[in-house]
């Protein structure tokens, strides 16, 4: 297959075909995924191909969709779901919270499920209400989900199928803004970079940018024209927020001294105060600044109109490293 | 108020605060079958063979019993009774932290339990001690999570037996998803008795109102998934009655989604059988899904933390005391000529047995090490918990340098 040039949105959908092409576990369950493709066409030609049977058009029903997928994990499978939109989970929260995260240890490790629960999040497309959140505190808050995001092609279709082969649980998050951005994707060579490790995407020496998801192309964006401006910033695309990888976070942070989380979640008790905390533990003499958090503002998703305000944004990020840089 | 006297989920809109003496009356209103006309029964709680409510249908399951098989269903009724009662004693005694008896509902469940194949699989709530029994599971499986030394630590693949449940509901969904991944293993209306799979899913009047119940019901009707629910209505979600849970009976709603719905005499061991011998053959067959509604009664609290007193009366208890499964059941054994009085005899020894080997293995269960906390969170180690090992062993440590620990 060599080098091809896709999107994400295509990236993901070769992912789930690849991945039920190796194992004829892999099941595909959601809302409009079959006939339609999904909404975004994530799951576009698949049940085409792999039949009703593997690629299931479920009730309109979030707990039903997670529930059974659990179920026919208990069976053997190794269903990936689609979450239709991040706004829509909140039904299937139980099941996610209740039993998916909890059956391997209250089995004493008897139960494994190997089920993927794919997300579309994030803002930033002019959506209505519930269609442009992100939920990952609540789940990296969950002890036995791990809670990856990609951000790229590549990991588009590398992360997927290192998630489908995962015997955890996994919450897959797609930024669903950057579903059209396109780049170069080795198809046959695996990356070698574990499914839970951070990497840094783009050296530097002056701060760390520490970022995931659709933030991950907003700072390499700031980060290029701070270059601009004679600042040198480091990006690291964490990928995984449960697990974190600290240890290539912290080596980046002693190597700045500054540090600047950016999501797209509110700050108050997102996954920025986590890491400003654990950084703050383990990197405190080398610090020469506080933690700085660029986030979505402690507010509900604003109306689409003003999106934009909310949004950490290329600008929002060289003001956070600035202050970072004030100390 | 109109009232029927046949349908006590017709009742709903009674009032819910009533007097003693309307109870009471209430109660004895509606007779010995106050599940109804539609209520499957071949027992009555005189221990006479009968045909109600439809019974017909279902007799020869009964009638393909050998008097081994009867005399194993009041063994298995016997015995999770005193285990039942031994653990609720234990937890009095504080070795246990909680238990939750099924007193009144053995028949439901050795019933139930006793229709399954090796091959089927259960999801039960938590208070299914009886297919627990059936299913082969030791009892102490159950003590050790209501002691809090584990919670659930046995393995569903083996027994055919998932964990217990304890949010209301979710057990059904996982029944379903499992159903529907029988039917892609291709284990269903093969015509083989070996290979033939079908699930049962249990729940309580209570989970009828939730939304993954629902839920359930919505897939597995459209997917046609070989699966029973079997839903105990002991007529209380801890203090709240059927008349705060539902506006029509449970079993009339399986009509809705598109399956079939039963209500049986769920303190009749004989009925639960071959209700449920019935309509498990027809999912394994790949006649799809189908619900069972037990009619039966909590005759203990909820669990041991709660105080039935404040809420309803004794007099109805009383009455469903009448009812007892266990006792019209001995009484037609013996009437029947299927067991004597040494076989009850030698059934209360063994059950005096079990109940002190259940003491015994209860005071001397260990409690588990630290690493319980931590091991099993995930498959592939996650570094962040593995990080909080080693603070707690390192923490735990400090205190053993002091000669503390």
């Amino acid at each position: 297959m060599g080098m091809q040039r896709m999107t994400i949105a295509k990236a993901l959908n070769a992912a789930l075909r690849k991945a039920m092409e190796d194992d004829p576990k892999v099941l595909v369950q959601g809302e409009d995924v079959g006939k339609l493709g999904g909404v975004f066409r994530i799951t576009e030609h698949l049940q085409k191909d792999f039949g009703e049977d593997r690629v299931m058009d479920t009730p309109l029903a979030e707990s039903g969709i997670m529930g059974t997928a659990i179920g026919l994990a208990l069976r053997g499978y190794r269903p990936v779901v689609e979450i239709q939109f991040d706004g829509f989970v909140y039904p299937a929260f139980d099941q996610i919270v209740s039993q998916l995260a909890k059956l391997h240890s209250r089995s004493r490790g008897a139960i494994k499920l190997p089920v993927v629960v794919r997300i579309p999040m994030g803002g930033g497309i002019g959506a209505v209400e519930h269609h442009s959140e992100s939920n990952e505190a609540y789940f990296a808050h969950t002890l036995g989900l791990k809670v990856v995001f990609c951000s790229n092609p590549t990991d588009a279709y590398w992360m997927l199928q290192q998630a489908i082969a995962s015997d955890d649980p996994i919450i897959f998050y797609e930024p669903k803004r950057r579903y059209h951005e396109k780049g170069e994707v080795d198809l046959d060579v695996p990356p070698t970079l574990d499914l839970f490790s951070a990497r840094v995407v783009r050296e530097g020496s002056d701060v760390t940018l520490a970022c995931y998801g659709p933030m991950v192309k907003t700072c390499l964006d700031a980060a290029a024209v701070a270059a601009d401006e004679g600042r040198s910033l480091e990006v690291i695309d964490l990928r995984s927020v449960s697990p974190l990888d600290m240890p290539t976070l912290e080596a980046s942070v002693r190597k700045t001294g500054r540090l600047v989380v950016v999501h797209e979640a509110s700050g108050y008790v997102g996954m920025g105060a986590e890491i400003a905390a654990r950084v703050t533990e383990s990197c405190f003499y080398s610090l020469e600044a506080p933690v700085i958090r660029v986030t979505g503002w402690n507010a509900p998703y604003p109306p689409s109109k003003i999106e934009e305000l909310f949004l950490p944004d290329l600008d929002r990020v060289l003001d956070g490293v600035d202050r970072a840089l004030a100390h | 108020m109109p009232v029927s006297d046949n349908d006590v989920a017709d009742v709903s809109r009674e009032p819910v605060a009533v007097d003693h003496h309307e109870s009471t009356l209430r109660s004895r209103r509606r007779g010995p079958y106050d599940g109804g006309p539609d209520m499957i029964q071949l027992l009555d709680p005189e221990g006479q063979r009968v045909l109600h409510g439809g019974a017909e249908e279902y007799v020869h399951h009964v009638e393909a019993l050998t008097p081994e098989d009867l005399r194993g269903f009041y063994r298995d009724l016997v015995l999770v009774r005193r285990f039942d009662l031994e653990a609720t004693a234990l937890q009095r005694q504080g070795e246990l932290g909680l238990w939750v008896s099924l007193l009144g509902q053995e028949a439901s469940q050795i019933g139930c339990g006793r229709a399954l194949r090796p091959q089927d699989h259960a999801f039960p709530g938590y208070r299914e001690h009886g297919i627990a029994w059936c299913r082969g599971l030791d009892p102490m499986r159950l003590i050790a999570m209501y002691r809090g030394v584990d919670r659930c630590a046995w393995d569903p693949a083996e027994f055919g037996f998932h964990t217990y449940t304890i949010v209301i509901g979710n057990q059904a969904l996982l029944g379903t998803g499992y159903a529907m991944g029988v039917q892609r293993d291709g284990a269903v209306g093969t015509g083989d008795p070996e290979r033939d799979t079908a699930v049962v899913a249990f729940m309580g009047d209570g989970a009828t109102a939730q939304g993954d119940i629902n839920e359930a019901f919505v897939f597995a009707g459209v997917n046609d998934s070989p699966i029973v629910f079997f839903c105990q209505n002991n007529q209380w979600a801890i203090s709240e009655p059927n008349e705060r849970q539902m506006r029509s009976p449970i079993y009339k709603r399986a009509d809705g989604f598109g399956f079939p719905g039963l209500r049986v005499d769920g303190n009749d061991v004989l009925a639960t059988y071959a209700v449920t011998k019935e309509m498990m053959d027809r999912a394994r067959s790949g006649q799809g899904p189908s619900l069972i509604e037990a009619w039966t009664y909590r005759m203990a609290a909820h669990t041991t933390s709660d105080d039935p007193t404040k809420y309803r009366f004794s007099a109805d208890v009383e009455l469903w005391k009448l009812r007892d499964p266990i006792a019209r059941f001995k009484t037609w054994l013996a009437h029947e000529g299927h067991a004597d009085g040494a076989f009850f005899r030698a059934v209360d020894a063994e059950a005096d047995e079990l109940a002190a080997r259940v003491r015994t293995a209860t005071v001397e269960m260990p409690d588990p090490g630290m690493d319980e906390i931590f091991d099993h969170v995930y498959v592939e180690p996650h570094a962040q918990v593995e990080q909080d090992r080693a603070a707690l062993r390192a923490y735990l440590d400090s205190f053993e340098d002091e000669g503390v620990a």
